[in-house]
């Protein structure tokens, strides 16, 4: 069984520009900033729409549901403490762009696979709410 | 294509090569062990240090975990009393070699002749008794800082050391192209059969593929043997204008083009291609420099912090097709030292030492010098190579060049 993480979370410093993002999950929705001009996702936060440069843009919630990429298990212990733990890199399934590293949980090693879909579940610590990813549980109905 | 101008890096040559004592650890302060690179080259080079007027570093003063960033670029030059026309140190641009590049830059401008360069590491030293460490330290207690910038969104979920990084990338290979661990291990092996004909090596002792299967693993699919060895030393080089050449006491090593691009987004997550990133670009921009081609290459210089880059590096420079440097190295023939491309000559960084990037640069200079003794490279059974290339970096970091013995 591998565990959901390191032993102790390293956290992001909360400012202007990044706050929606690590207290989006109070509610369980996952959201990205989105431009009202050209509709790309933007993350990480951007000042303005790197694609386009408009200034309309807000945050805006995203199904949660996204696509494994690549995965490693961890073993070394940087962090003190911690057991075995995946780290993935995944795509949201609204814009193949946007990725996040996070921790793939509630799958065991060779049970991960590229292309395997996933969805969010948070982690709360503290003030922050990281998205961690799970298995897709409709996983049947996809591609 | 080459522009009717040749490209000014041209103007410049690397005259001069030097390499402190390289130990694991070594008991000696950064400070000593660049003089004693600095001071090396700068005699090697058939100059003393009222030759130099400029000078050049990466990454420059306090940067990363301890043992990373070496003396500052001030320290030295007041260690050596130097008087400057042009000085320089950073950690941001086309990997370590960008203080490399900067300094060819600025003797073909013209605000420097001859420019001492140089990369120190007490990363062995700094590392003490236990493993190496990760970014943001181990956590846990009160007062725990946090992090803003690119770290925010890999320390939360432990990616908290480049191998976590990297280890997307072999495995993102291992899914798109086929490569196995007994490809990957043929990087590590190379490199320690060419360690042991280098004296100044780390790891020196044979290692069979047995060995490299059996080795605990850190972040799957890399093992133990596909991580550098953190060392102490320093490696430096004195950067000259072309004029100099035929009063070199060594043969003049000739910059006949650099690679300096990153198209592509520089994010170790967010880079279109996660099975290049950002050598891709560089090995492109440098090819659109020089009528050179990969084909051209006797010897090549491939930065192995971990041993997966050294193979995208192979692609990217065109030694391979894409996603071919599995079966390229597969029975590691084709980078042994009689093969096509004899690869990482010294050792690399695996076996021979992490000297992050000035390492693989001198030692592309000892090859076209023809001073590699037991290890050196001959082509057609007889001549010394005459194209040598060299690469730095991963993921979104990445520089290369091409180094000839003559004008090329």
């Amino acid at each position: 069984m591998l565990a959901r993480g390191p032993a102790f979370r390293l956290l992001p410093r909360i400012d202007q520009d990044n706050r929606f993002f690590w207290a989006s999950g109070a509610d369980g929705r996952l959201r990205f900033l989105r431009c009202g001009h050209c509709r790309s996702y933007v993350h990480p936060p951007a000042p303005r729409c790197p694609e386009c440069l408009s200034e309309e843009l807000s945050p805006e919630a995203v199904s949660g549901r996204a696509t494994v990429v690549a995965y490693t298990c961890n073993v070394q212990q940087w962090i003190p403490g911690s057991e075995p733990y995946l780290i993935g890199l995944v795509a949201i399934d609204e814009q193949e762009s946007v990725r996040l590293t996070t921790n793939l949980v509630d799958v065991e090693l060779d049970q991960v696979r590229e292309g395997m879909p996933v969805e969010v579940v948070f982690e709360h610590n503290d003030d922050v709410y990281l998205p961690l990813f799970r298995p897709a549980t409709d996983a049947e109905a996809q591609p | 294509m080459t522009a009717v101008e040749p490209p000014l890096e041209r103007r410049a040559v690397i005259s001069g090569i030097g390499q402190s004592a390289i130990g694991r650890p070594l008991d000696r302060t950064d400070i000593d062990i660049t003089v004693e690179a600095c001071l090396a080259a700068v005699a090697d080079a058939g100059l003393t240090r009222d030759d130099i007027d400029g000078l050049s570093t990466y990454p420059g003063m306090g940067a990363g975990t301890p043992g990373f960033a070496g003396p500052s670029s001030p320290e030295v030059q007041d260690a050596l009393r130097l008087r400057l026309n042009w000085h320089d140190g950073g950690g941001e641009g086309a990997g370590q070699m960008r203080a490399v590049i900067a300094a060819c830059l600025a003797v073909a401008a013209g605000l420097a002749r001859h420019v001492l360069v140089y990369r120190t590491v007490s990363e062995s030293t700094a590392q003490g008794s236990g493993g190496r460490q990760g970014i943001g330290g181990g956590g846990g207690g009160g007062g725990v800082p946090r992090f803003s910038g690119f770290l925010q969104w890999s320390l939360p979920f432990g990616a908290v050391s480049a191998v976590n990084w990297i280890a997307l990338v072999a495995q993102r290979r291992m899914h798109e192209f086929g490569l196995t661990r007994e490809q990957l291990g043929q990087i590590a092996l190379n490199g320690r059969r060419n360690a042991a004909d280098n004296p100044s090596a780390i790891y020196r002792q044979p290692m069979d593929l047995a060995d490299y299967l059996d080795a605990r693993m850190i972040s799957t699919p890399l093992c133990l043997f596909d991580c550098d060895a953190p060392c102490d030393g320093s490696t430096a080089f004195v950067v000259s204008h072309r004029d100099y050449a035929p009063d070199t006491p060594h043969p003049a090593c000739h910059v006949n083009a650099v690679g300096t691009a990153l198209r592509g987004r520089p994010s170790w997550d967010q880079f279109d291609d996660p099975t290049s990133m950002a050598a891709r670009d560089a090995a492109a921009s440098m090819w659109e420099r020089t009528d050179l081609r990969p084909s051209d290459v006797d010897v090549a210089q491939l930065y192995d912090g971990f041993s997966i880059l050294a193979m995208v590096w192979l692609e990217a420079l065109g030694f391979c097709g894409r996603g071919e440097s599995g079966p390229f190295v597969a029975d590691g023939t084709a980078i042994g030292r009689a093969g096509v491309l004899p690869l990482n000559t010294a050792g690399g960084q695996l076996s021979g030492g992490r000297l992050h990037g000035f390492g693989l640069i001198h030692e592309a200079c000892v090859q076209l010098r023809g001073q590699g003794g037991e290890r050196q490279v001959y082509r057609r059974g007889t001549s010394v190579p005459e194209v040598a290339a060299v690469s730095n970096g991963g993921g979104p970091i990445a520089g290369t060049m091409l180094l000839t013995r003559g004008e090329g």
